[in-house]
């Protein structure tokens, strides 16, 4: 076979394997099939290789992690620029006789094992034995759909915007992706170019605040014409015809750049017949250990099957043609790092017989396939405890899961007498209040005889929960459960609350939802399981803020204990997940539980004395709860409701020195992960552009390499896998996040004071940095607030401050009605 | 609103941030430090009797000019200490209390140390470098008092560069709209546009006065025109818009810098102050 690229001669319409999507995937499945010399042909939609990493930004410096894990494909890989790597993979492509056929989007996929028909979206057909699909996850970009929509200059992806000069450009759409190519279209005013961005409605829901703000800025400046209400009816040659609110207008228009989102392959994958483990858009397609779907002979692999980093889908390429190739021994390239892991543990077994081990004993393992066992324990710790040992303890932060794989725990419920505990046995899990809420952990966990655990960090767990129904469930009733036994407390075993756990639904809320209401009958309980909540009451026409509740707190129970009205309204602070608990079923429990009974009556209590406090302040200090009110809806609003732990700055102090910045800067590598005077700001209360350390942090979402984590403190932090991808700067709704390279190392503040060397405290200045730069300047990571982890003393911002203006506050402390109290 | 809040046990590490501004930190600690201080101070200095009569060379004079001395040289270390970010649990803010406690105290405790007997030596030199840095230092209080909330209201949730940035964007706009318009009004404009907010001094910018603002003169000369079109229309409400904006942008570093600019006293005399009291100690040991 030759080397082939292009259209027409050597593609056989027949072959034994097909490969859909040129990505590193795919291409390393091509290049082992052209190794082992498998009749095969590589069908990739655009007009070159690896269309997503041809799609990063120019230069862009990819990186090669895990770097424990080897490399094994026929193709090369290694950290470097971009061009680098796409520049041998064209080489090796061409020198290793691989079939590639390009303008091939394959659009359907007929047949059966041993004769599939692939449908391309020319019409041309091509039947192949086993298909191989590594189509990534980026999915095709939306279309525009209006007469003259196939028009050549219309384009879906703009690389450079420096590019254009003296244009008009209208840009369609007004996500993020829309905005910031509008924004950099008309950043240099020297390229003259006239850009019109068109939104369909009128406001910019789907985008990020500070690109709204950037692109309002843009706006008033002149340098972007933002059109409200407006959609393309017609694109022309040079002129783009637009319907408006006022009816039909035609502009200039020599490009347009069409932003309107993408629609994910899931589709697409769904009507190969291939089915996919749950619902949840976090879903993968059901795998077998050799990557074969549930429709025989289609196997998927790399981005699209739950791995995206470069090097796992390369060597998924490798391994799935060994398979077809009829090669049963292969053992994955991840085998030595499990070796590594399972090494610690106690016991000489292999890693196949620990895998076996941990699927069989552990209850949430049981509907796992072995690869995606194996996977979760790539993501996963294991560990081994002596008895007696703890395995956390009470209040400390930790968001992982623990599954018992030998052995028992007990759990001190009691945080005063800790020889009050409660067993949790072999199979079961425990840490799943963390894993669910995010915060502190409830109670000290030991090891009730010597004890072997696997701990699934957070991400591990909730990807695990979402591609294994069954384990989800699980994980959900267990949660339940223990959740409501750690709230009521003492005394109380499984069986008591096992009426509640059966009546208990999980009910979502988006944020504002109201989720009952001051007057309304209600017979409910609700736990709030994920988010939070703000409680109000209408006093005098206004809504008063009396409370905020955290996630594990509960609602509702005032009016199910004494069958009064809801005596507040609560609605969700952010989109919240609540636990709704039938009322009777509540009843019936305090009425076989005295002492729980008295527990709730003292809870009711506390809170009507609260909603008492607060109505007779408000007689005489309206202005004062006016205040409180609007200040704690000022900080919910700023996204302080899913925060864990916040900087905000009293402006009634902060005389805006910007010590604070600087000694960010100084603690971390030279870089701020600040911005005081950005932010908004309520009655002198100053929320700056900082981390919030989210409770469910959105920026985790996204990452290809997990390199985000909940760290001992409660901080959300990166760690040094970063590949510099930049989705959790993306995915911030608060644009904490930031991509620079680690600046030089400056001399110490000593040789600046008394001998003037170096840029001083803080950030140094660009031109510093350019000066100074040894060698090659390194990549850009991901850069974000740790909570100055790791440094003695604490957040270096706090304590840099000179007048006490910053201050750190968790929400629950801060929202509380003591406040009021105090403030007076 | 003096409150407290404890952000809970974290494992190993512990920090709290209390919501307390730096003078009344933990409850006006350093205060009755100082306060404390100046009492023992006067008393010990009114108690005593020294001979032949009140001043440095006494042993209650000796005692009073060491305080002061250290005093004066841990004062100084509040620079070193606000901008060396090591770790450690200490808080820029409790310096900055206890800085300016003690600072205030030293007026009791170096007065008292003078006996009263000043003259034109190097001496009363460094005590009046001294009295600068704490006068400076008072001033600096003020500001630091007073000044916040203003700038905080004045500048709107907006940043300095998003202030100057709504300026730069009115001014092309302003150069578009004056095309049409005759030399005479077009010239009033360009000499706005020429205006460079930061080219002013530094009196100008703390004395908040522009007097030949060359905005408010374009404003005033185009509405001298009287009737016109509509182009100078849209000009006139642009440079409206302009002078609103610069108007907040002046407020804002006229603020920053009366927060700034006693520094620039305070700082330097603190430097002199160091070199004449080294001048002082000397003197007074090679005399002995
Ligand atoms: C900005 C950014 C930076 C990143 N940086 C790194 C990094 O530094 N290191 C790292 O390890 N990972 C990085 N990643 C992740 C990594 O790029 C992807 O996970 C990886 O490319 C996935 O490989 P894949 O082969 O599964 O799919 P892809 O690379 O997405 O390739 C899929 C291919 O299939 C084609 N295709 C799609 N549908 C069809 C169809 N119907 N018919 C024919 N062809 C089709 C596409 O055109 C494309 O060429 C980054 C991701 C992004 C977005
Ligand atoms: C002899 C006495 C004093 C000396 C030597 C002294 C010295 C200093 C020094 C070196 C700084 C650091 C400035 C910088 O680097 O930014 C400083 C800051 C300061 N001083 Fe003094 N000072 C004295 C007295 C006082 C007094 C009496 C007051 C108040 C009444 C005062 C108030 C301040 C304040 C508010 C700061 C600024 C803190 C900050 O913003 O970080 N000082 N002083």
């Amino acid at each position: 076979m030759i080397g082939w690229h292009g259209k027409g001669e050597g593609v056989k319409d027949r072959v034994r394997i097909a490969i859909v999507g040129s990505g590193p995937a795919g291409l390393s499945a091509a290049g082992r099939a052209a190794r082992l010399g498998m009749s095969h042909v590589l069908l990739e939609k655009t007009d070159h290789l690896s269309d997503t990493i041809f799609k990063y930004q120019k230069g862009k410096h990819v990186m090669a992690t895990p770097s424990s894990l080897v490399l094994r494909s026929d193709f090369d890989f290694d950290a470097g620029k971009r061009e680098q790597v796409l520049g041998t993979w064209e080489e090796q492509a061409a020198a290793g006789a691989i079939t590639v056929r390009y303008n091939a989007e394959v659009t359907r996929i007929e047949g059966e094992k041993g004769a599939f028909v692939l449908t391309l979206k020319d019409g041309g057909t091509l039947e192949a034995e086993a298909v191989i699909l590594a189509i990534g996850t980026q999915g095709n970009p939306n279309k525009l759909r209006c007469e003259g929509a196939d028009l050549p200059h219309i384009q879906y992806q703009l690389d450079d915007p420096t590019e254009y000069i003296d244009e008009h450009i209208t840009v369609v759409g007004t996500g993020d992706a829309g905005i910031e190519n509008a924004l950099g279209l008309a950043a240099d005013p020297a390229q003259g170019n006239v850009v019109t961005i068109l939104n369909r409605g009128a406001e910019f829901a789907r985008a990020k605040e500070a690109n709204v703000k950037l692109l309002t800025e843009a706006q008033a400046a002149g340098r972007v014409i933002v059109r409200n209400e407006t959609t393309p009816a017609e694109v022309r040659p040079g002129q783009l015809v637009l319907d408006t609110r006022d009816g039909q207008e035609t502009i200039r228009c020599d490009r347009i750049i069409a932003r309107t989102g993408s629609a994910p392959p899931r589709k697409f994958v769904e009507d190969c017949g291939i089915a996919f483990t749950s619902p949840e858009r976090e879903a993968f397609p059901v795998l077998s250990p050799v990557f074969e779907t549930t429709r025989p002979g289609i196997h998927v692999i790399g981005a699209l099957a739950g791995y995206p980093l470069i090097k796992h889908c390369m060597n998924q390429g490798y391994d799935v043609v060994e398979f077809l190739n009829g090669n049963t021994r292969l053992k994955p390239a991840d085998e030595p790092i499990l070796a590594e892991k399972f090494a610690a543990l106690p016991g000489s077994r292999s890693v196949d017989e620990w895998l076996e081990l941990l699927g069989s004993r552990i209850e949430i393992f049981r509907d796992i396939s072995p690869l995606q066992l194996r996977e979760l324990m790539l993501d996963s710790g294991v560990a081994a405890f002596r008895k007696g040992e703890a395995v956390f303890e009470r209040n400390e932060i930790g968001s992982s899961l623990f599954a018992i794989a030998e052995g028992s725990v007990a759990v001190e419920v009691n945080k005063d007498d800790p020889s009050i505990t409660v067993p949790i046995a072999q199979g079961s899990i425990f840490g799943e209040v963390g894993l669910i809420s995010g915060r502190r952990r409830g109670a000290t966990i030991r090891a009730a005889e010597d004890l072997i655990v696997v701990e699934l960090s957070r991400s591990a767990a909730l990807k695990m929960m979402a591609t294994a129904p069954a384990a989800a469930k699980v994980v959900n009733r267990i949660s339940i459960e223990r959740q409501l036994l750690q709230i009521f407390g003492s005394g109380l075993t499984r069986e008591d609350v096992a009426e509640l756990v059966d009546g208990a639904e999980v009910q979502e809320l988006r944020a504002n939802e109201v989720l009952m209401k001051e007057g309304d009958e209600g017979a409910d309980i609700f736990i709030i399981r994920r988010g939070s909540m703000i409680v109000e009451r209408e006093i005098g026409g206004k809504p008063v803020f009396l409370s905020y509740l955290a996630a594990g707190a509960y609602v509702g129970e005032m009016a199910v204990i004494d069958g009064s009205r809801r005596s507040a309204t609560v609605r969700a602070a952010i989109k919240s997940e609540v636990i709704r608990l039938p009322g009777e079923a509540f009843v019936r429990l305090l009425e076989r539980k005295p002492q729980l009974r008295r527990k709730a009556f003292e809870e009711m209590e506390r809170r009507r004395e609260i909603n008492a406090f607060v109505e007779g302040r408000k007689e005489n200090f309206s202005s004062v709860v006016d205040m409180y009110s609007q200040t704690a809806q000022f900080l919910v609003d700023n996204g302080i409701g899913e925060a864990t732990d916040v900087l905000l700055i009293d402006e009634t102090l902060c005389v805006g020195c910007d010590n604070c910045e600087k000694a960010c800067a100084d603690s971390h590598d030279g870089l701020s992960r600040l911005d005081r005077e950005a932010g908004t700001t309520y009655a002198h209360l100053h929320v700056p552009t900082s981390c919030r350390h989210c409770e469910h942090p959105h920026c985790m979402a996204d990452c290809p390499p997990n390199a985000i984590q909940r760290g001992p403190d409660g901080e959300v932090f990166i760690d040094e896998t970063c590949i510099g991808c930049g989705n959790c700067q993306r995915n911030c709704p608060y644009g904490v996040i930031r991509m620079d390279s680690v600046p030089p190392k400056k001399p110490s503040i000593l040789s600046w004071l008394f001998l003037g060397k170096g840029p001083g405290p803080g950030e140094p200045s660009k031109d510093w940095r350019k000066k100074h730069a040894e060698g090659a300047e390194k990549p850009k990571q991901a850069i974000k607030c740790d909570m100055c982890a790791g440094i003695d003393g604490g957040p270096s911002c706090v304590r840099a401050c000179p007048t006490g203006a910053a201050i750190r506050v968790s929400p629950e402390a801060f929202l509380s009605v003591a406040k009021l109290a105090e403030g007076e | 609103m003096a409150t407290r809040t404890t952000t809970g046990p974290v494992a190993g590490r512990e920090y709290r941030s209390d919501h307390e501004g730096f003078l009344r930190h933990r409850h006006f600690r350093w205060l009755k430090i100082a306060t404390l201080l100046s009492v023992i101070c006067i008393a010990a200095y009114f108690l005593t009797d020294p001979r032949p009569r009140p001043g440095g060379g006494t042993w209650i004079g000796y005692t009073l000019g060491t305080i002061g001395a250290l005093l004066i040289v841990w004062l100084s270390l509040l620079g070193i200490r606000k901008r060396a970010i090591t770790e450690g649990r200490w808080s820029l803010k409790a310096w900055t209390s206890a800085h300016v406690y003690l600072g205030l105290s030293l007026i009791v405790v170096a007065t008292l140390h003078t006996g009263f007997q000043l003259g034109w030596n190097v001496h009363t030199l460094a005590y009046a470098l001294m009295m600068l840095v704490i006068l400076s230092g008072m001033f600096g209080i003020w500001a630091y008092a007073t000044l916040p909330s203003a700038l905080s209201s004045n500048r709107e949730q907006m940043t300095q560069g998003q202030m100057i940035d709504a300026i730069r964007a009115l001014d092309r706009q302003l150069d578009e709209a004056a095309q049409p318009l005759a030399r005479g009004p077009s010239d009033l404009v360009l000499e706005a546009l020429g205006e460079d907010p930061f080219a002013p001094g530094l009196w100008r910018r703390l004395s908040g006065n522009y007097r030949n603002c060359a905005t408010q003169k374009a404003i005033e000369g185009l509405a001298r025109l009287g009737d016109q079109d509509a182009a100078v229309e849209r000009v006139e409400k642009l440079l409206v818009r302009r002078k609103a904006h610069l108007e907040r942008l002046r407020r804002h570093m006229r603020l920053k810098s009366m927060l700034e600019v006693w520094l620039y006293v305070h700082v330097p005399a603190t430097m002199a102050l160091l070199a004449a009291l080294t001048a002082h100690i000397v003197s007074v040991f090679y005399y002995w």
